[in-house]
């Protein structure tokens, strides 16, 4: 199954062996065959809509693109067989570690950052640009997951959901500051949704439910009342514009939300049943921006249609129910948790991106997981995937012992 | 979303580790629903946007009549080895129209062509037909119609802008060549890209991949060559147009353009320029013994690398000229100029690089390689003397030295260094029954094919063999069939048989030998390889480039140019044939010992071979090869004079003037006196 794992011809024969004797335990497997392969499909699709997107990007080399998301798509995959095969209940023990490095890492990039569009996301190495508020994702994923399996016993307390979502609220805070909106909003989901999931009572949740809104309501309306932009005007004008469309260009990022909004639903609606095909000018004559990364569901709906997009939902469909399937498989609390956070890091950056380009949300700025172009987010949502196979192997390996084999 | 495992899992916590929480099922129930229920929404949302909508957005997009108007990209510099510029883009204002802002089509607009054809000194037809051609080349785009206009001008545009609406001033980035007409060939020109380049099926397209119309591109020489790294990537401006197919104002800013990359190059600008001044310096020479002296080339070379140092070619243009908005007509008067002339004609044609596009016979400077071949192929024995007499006569014909001369039997190193075209005919007779003996090392070395150099445009050469004759009598054949039984001329008389008077004529680099000064470059660096190597040869290929860097200066990629092949020779053969060059520019009676006259011969050794090639029914055209193999700075230079007399009076000064400017010796002019051929 992984090139990685050379198996030798005696080993080979006496798994053989052993396998013929107990079938019933069959063999190891060291990888969830439905995540796999859903994941190695969600990949071709990407390559084969940058490869037409971005043909033209950089003049002589039409595979400029495509060919890097090849190998950032291969770097990850490797990353995941070597996560799949590491006891995920290890990280456990890492938690600090984890989460510092989590911390340094943003902070490095807000330091010595570049600026991309204005903001600064990224610290620009020769061969490729480090996004820390992706690899961040993971990162907290495992820190939190950790921290609340320490309080265990104390769910119930009011004490432990405020410090899961002081913990998470830190990371939040730094990425925001670079600005990066959508990665914020992202790491909020992933807390909350580890808290639900580790099942902490519904008053708590009802209580920070409410305290977000009274966050949202300061941070709009009462905080630039007095002075103080907690969010850049871009993104304050990019919700209103959701709201408002304006045509006015004197409302820079307004107009601009506007106008790919607008841009990216011509482009997905000029699709129809089967797509534009090779006679589509929408994306080619650039007038959705952003076509590779935030916008690459545009580019699917223009050229591949309602079917293609479809396809690509289905995929992530499949991707979400099976993360689902392996969060009630996971032996330990731990396993679950983590899965919990990878289902929200998914679910999320899905809707909302997909959302996003068929205009039924504000534009925030998150990728499609695996789709959009990018080596930061692609390795990053692999890894994750990683620990959801770490998960379901040592799942299975634990239920095999039963003499019950999951599927 | 099944959540029926995880309700089957509930209460089976595992042990020593924290129970998962009875709530589990319920939790992920939610999540399950949660995300049922967005992907409903977006399927519905998907299903009315282009399903039940859809119609009505193929037609928005279709009216979607945002224009990309690209901002040309200054293109990138092309330096020297040294980093001296050669080649740069320089900033200038130009006088721009701007669609979206003229007043339309009519008595206004032609009221305004003329108010500012009086201020430009322009014609308001001029202006008018400029204008036509920029919206047919890149439709809603801004058209330059005058660039470096004068600054009177250009202030009463600036203080009167509304009597002059959709006239506008911008900052426009023009190809600069500092030094006019030296090395056009090698650089090129640029052009804005034409519509038949765009075309898949043209041969350029190839090469303009991706780019956009409008775009400034490289039209020959290296800027065609490495037009990918030198053009920059445009920025962009959005243009919207309205349903009358007028341009709106743009809303959104403009994407910045990114500058082209610098190309560094192995050329010495020093150098270069002693070569251009020595060429002319040649063909004065020429003049001066009534000689028409009316084109030349130089090529200067690192043999071991193919690093080129020099290379030029004489006459030349100025590539500043094509930087200039021109008209249709003014264009088609530059591009036709020199184009009717024929190849072989004496017409001078600027834009031919007779360095690389040349087709001359080498006259005796292909001797050397007639007898390296008959050395090696152990047909020839070095020390038995032949040549006897002033003329060799095979069946009904005669073969003789130039102005009749007789030399007597020599040996071969005495025949090279006097250039013994009876000893020459009469290896080319012993060749002839050993079968293609010279054709194969000449081929080797690279007579007759191309050399692989970073040029567009390079010329095979021919090389004759009787396996030529025939695949020349056989494509005549087809052509002739094809044209339905009218000759085509490829071929004057078909059915011609190799002889070996054709083998006699080739072995003195006359016939219907075919090459050029790179060539034949090529061919003595392989030589001068072997010679400093003990026999081990290697072909390099020619080069020009040598990195790509970015416009600070960075490298980001260093251009690689291995040898072509690597050929073994016996050191003892490639001695024998050096001794007898060396002895040409040394010794007394050699045929360029008068030019390197006072050379210090000790430090900076010379070989060398002059050639004199006929080409009825011009006066002879002089050649001159020479390698300088020093140790840390080895150079070949090929010289050739059309029209130029004798190989030792035209080429061989030009020859002498490069290798000193190269090592640093006193820039002196030695005209030679010998009669060789």
């Amino acid at each position: 199954m992984s090139p990685l794992s050379p198996i030798t011809a005696p080993e080979a024969e006496r798994r053989a062996q052993a396998a013929a004797q107990e079938p019933r335990r069959g063999s190891r497997l060291l990888l969830d065959p439905v995540l796999t392969l859903t994941v190695l499909a969600l990949g071709i699709c990407s390559v084969a809509v940058l490869g037409w997107v971005t043909s033209e990007a950089v003049p002589g080399q039409p595979h400029y693109y495509s060919e890097r998301q090849i190998v950032y798509l291969a770097i990850g995959l490797i990353g995941m067989v070597v996560l799949a095969r590491i006891d995920y209940a290890r990280l456990r023990h890492y938690k600090v570690a984890i989460y510092t490095a989590l911390i340094l890492s943003l902070l490095a990039v807000l330091g010595a950052g570049s600026s991309a569009n204005g903001s600064v996301r990224a610290i620009s190495f020769p061969l490729f640009s480090f996004q820390g508020s992706e690899i961040g994702k993971v990162l907290l994923i495992a820190a939190l997951a950790a921290l609340v399996v320490d309080r265990s016993r104390q769910l119930h307390e009011r004490e432990t959901t405020a410090r899961v979502m002081l913990a998470a609220l830190l990371p939040t805070m730094i990425v925001i500051a670079q600005p990066d909106l959508g990665s914020g909003l992202v790491y909020v989901a992933i807390a909350l949704t580890l808290l639900f999931v580790a099942g902490v009572p519904w008053s708590n949740l009802a209580g920070l439910l409410a305290l977000g809104g009274a966050a949202i309501a300061l941070v709009l309306v009462a905080a630039p009342a007095v002075g103080v932009q907690v969010l850049k005007p871009y993104e304050v004008e990019r919700f209103t514009a959701f709201l408002h469309p304006t045509d006015n260009p004197e409302h820079k990022a307004a107009y601009k939300a506007s106008y790919q909004q607008l841009e990216s639903t011509i482009a997905i609606g000029s699709g129809q049943r089967t797509g534009s095909g090779a006679n589509s000018t929408q994306i080619k004559g650039e007038f959705v921006p952003e076509d590779s990364t935030d916008f690459v569901f545009a580019a699917v709906g223009e050229r591949y249609g309602f079917v293609g997009a479809a396809l690509v939902l289905s995929l992530y469909a499949l991707l979400i129910w099976r993360t689902l399937r392996i969060l009630t498989l996971a032996k330990d609390l731990f396993g679950a948790l983590v899965a919990g956070g990878v289902v929200a890091m998914l679910m999320f950056q899905v809707f909302v991106n997909v959302g996003v380009a068929v205009d039924i949300m504000p534009v925030t700025g998150v990728t499609l997981p695996l789709m959009s172009y990018g080596g930061s987010s692609v390795i990053a949502t692999l890894l994750a995937v990683g620990l959801l196979q770490s998960i379901y192997v040592r799942a299975r390996a634990a239920e095999a012992l039963k003499g019950r084999v999951p599927r | 979303m099944s959540t029926r495992g995880a309700l089957e899992h509930v209460g089976t916590p595992e042990p020593r580790t924290p129970p998962v929480s009875s709530q589990l099922g319920l939790r992920v129930a939610v999540l399950g629903g949660i995300a049922l229920v967005m992907f409903g929404i977006i399927f519905f949302r998907l299903w009315y946007l282009q399903i039940l909508t859809g119609e009505q957005y193929v037609q928005q997009a279709a009216e979607n009549t945002l224009r990309h108007v690209p901002i040309a990209a200054p293109r990138g510099q092309i330096v020297d080895r040294e980093g001296n510029v050669l080649v740069t883009s320089k900033v200038t204002n130009a006088v721009q129209l701007v669609p979206w802002e003229l007043p339309p089509a009519g008595p206004r607009r032609r009221a305004l062509y003329r108010r500012l054809g009086r201020q430009l000194e322009m014609s308001p037809r001029t202006i008018r037909e400029l204008e036509e051609k920029g919206a047919k080349e890149v439709p809603y785009a801004p058209v330059t119609i005058k660039t470096a206009a004068g600054r009177g001008a250009l202030t009463v545009l600036a203080e009167r802008q509304n009597e002059f609406p959709g006239v506008r001033q911008e900052e426009v980035s023009v190809r600069r060549y500092p030094d006019g007409e030296m090395a056009a060939q090698v650089f090129g020109y640029v052009s804005l890209i034409t519509k038949e380049e765009e075309e898949p099926r043209s041969p350029q397209h190839a090469n303009f991949r991706g780019v956009l119309a409008g775009t400034i591109v490289g039209q020959q020489g290296l800027e065609y060559q490495y037009d990918r790294y030198l053009r920059g990537v445009p920025g962009a401006q959005r243009i919207e147009v309205n349903s009358e197919g007028h341009a709106q104002p743009p809303k959104l800013p403009a994407t910045k353009p990114r500058p082209g990359y610098t190309l560094r190059l192995t050329l010495d600008l020093q150098l270069q320029k002693e070569g251009e001044i020595a060429l002319r310096k040649g063909m004065e020479l020429a003049h001066g013994l009534g000689h028409p002296g009316n084109g030349g080339a130089f090529v200067a070379m690192v043999p071991g690398t193919g690093e080129i140092l020099a290379m030029g070619s004489y006459p030349s243009f100025n590539p500043n000229d094509f930087t200039k908005p021109l008209t249709e007509q003014e264009l088609k008067a530059l591009d036709e100029e020199g184009q009717g002339a024929k190849v072989g004609q004496p017409e001078p044609v600027p834009l031919l690089d007779r360095a690389t596009e040349g087709a001359y016979p080498t006259g005796s400077t292909f001797k050397p390689i007639t007898a390296i071949a008959s050395l090696e192929a152990g047909v020839l024995d070095p020390s038995t003397p032949m040549g006897a007499g002033s003329c060799i006569t095979v069946g009904a014909e005669e073969f003789c030295n130039s102005g009749k001369n007789d030399y007597g039997a020599l040996p071969l190193v005495e025949a090279l260094k006097v250039s013994s075209d009876t000893y020459f005919f009469e290896v080319g007779e012993l060749d002839n029954s050993h079968g293609p003996v010279i054709q194969h090392m000449a081929h080797e070395l690279g007579i007759g094919r191309p050399t692989g150099i970073d040029l567009p445009g390079e010329r095979e050469g021919t090389l004759p063999s009787p396996k030529w004759l025939e695949g020349r009598d056989a494509l005549e054949a087809k052509c002739t069939r094809e044209h339905h039984g009218n000759p085509c001329g490829i071929v004057a008389e078909p059915d011609e048989q190799w002889t070996v008077g054709h083998n006699m004529d080739l072995a003195v680099g006359q016939g219907d030998l075919q090459t050029d000064p790179l060539q034949m470059a090529v061919a003595y660096s392989t030589l001068a390889n072997a010679f400093m190597n003990n026999g081990e040869g290697w072909v390099p290929t020619p080069h020009l480039g040598m990195a790509i860097e970015s416009p600070s200066g960075g490298i980001m990629q260093t251009l690689s140019y291995p040898p072509r092949r690597r050929i073994k020779f016996n050191p003892a053969n490639v001695d024998l044939v050096m001794e007898g060059i060396h002895d040409a520019t040394f010794e007394t009676g050699g045929t360029s010992a008068d030019v390197w006259s006072g050379w210090n011969q000790e430090k900076l050794p010379v070989y060398g071979k002059t050639g004199t090639a006929e080409r009825p029914p011009y006066v002879e055209q002089a050649w001159y090869m020479c390698i300088l193999p020093d140790a840390s700075r080895p150079i070949v230079i090929a010289v050739t004079v059309e029209q130029g007399g004798f190989g030792d009076q035209a080429a061989a000064p030009v020859a002498r003037l490069i290798a000193a400017k190269w090592f640093s010796q006193p820039l002196k002019l030695v005209s030679g006196s010998s009669a060789d051929k």
